[in-house]
């Protein structure tokens, strides 16, 4: 009985919250790709506006 | 460089200096661009991850005024050049972030991976592993 009751005991799912906010969430989808692809106009963008970058 | 102007006291005094003070509104613009670098380079005003600028701890209201101008305009740019380059406008903030970190001086604060504010030293700033 200790035994079925403690195979019954290791289902247990922890929900406990992660201690960090998960920072990046609203970031999740950006692929390393696009990042890339997009790194060279975004300087250039930086370096053209440099009063508010 | 003060900015508080006691035009009536001018404008009794000599009513001819009324011109100069019509192109205030000409001066505000590059002080405003003064505060914004003056914040930056203080570490007031921080880098974060997602491409717009952060008040780093409590701030003030003038510090919160210059983050949130520098953010409307930052977001403007970012979704003019998003729609020419096909991708979202939050992918293009989060490049330009990228690289905005990486062009911080040191004394300059950014936001890490982990969302804290750390300091830029002569270190390479810690970035997400995506950043170019």
């Amino acid at each position: 009985m200790l035994i079925a009751g403690s195979a019954a005991l290791s289902g247990c799912i922890s929900v406990n919250a992660p201690d960090k906010p998960i920072v990046i969430e609203l970031n999740i989808n950006i692929k390393q790709e696009v990042i890339y692809r997009l790194a060279a106009d975004a300087a250039n963008t930086i370096k053209e506006n440099s009063d508010i970058f | 460089m003060g900015m508080t102007m006691q035009t009536s006291k001018f404008r009794r005094r000599a009513p001819g200096l009324a011109a100069l003070f019509l192109s205030a509104a000409a001066l505000t613009e590059p002080a405003l661009a003064e505060d914004y670098n003056s914040a930056k380079a203080a570490g007031l005003i921080g880098e974060r991850m997602d491409g717009y600028v952060g008040v780093v701890g409590a701030g003030t209201p003038e510090l919160r005024r210059i983050a949130d101008d520098t953010n409307i305009k930052r977001k403007a740019v970012y979704a003019e050049q998003a729609q020419s380059q096909h991708a979202t406008v939050e992918e293009y903030a989060f490049t330009s972030g990228c690289l905005l970190i990486a062009k911080t001086s040191p004394g300059m604060k950014y936001q890490a991976p982990d969302g804290s504010w750390k300091t830029r030293t002569t270190a390479p700033p810690l970035r997400d592993s995506r950043c170019p």
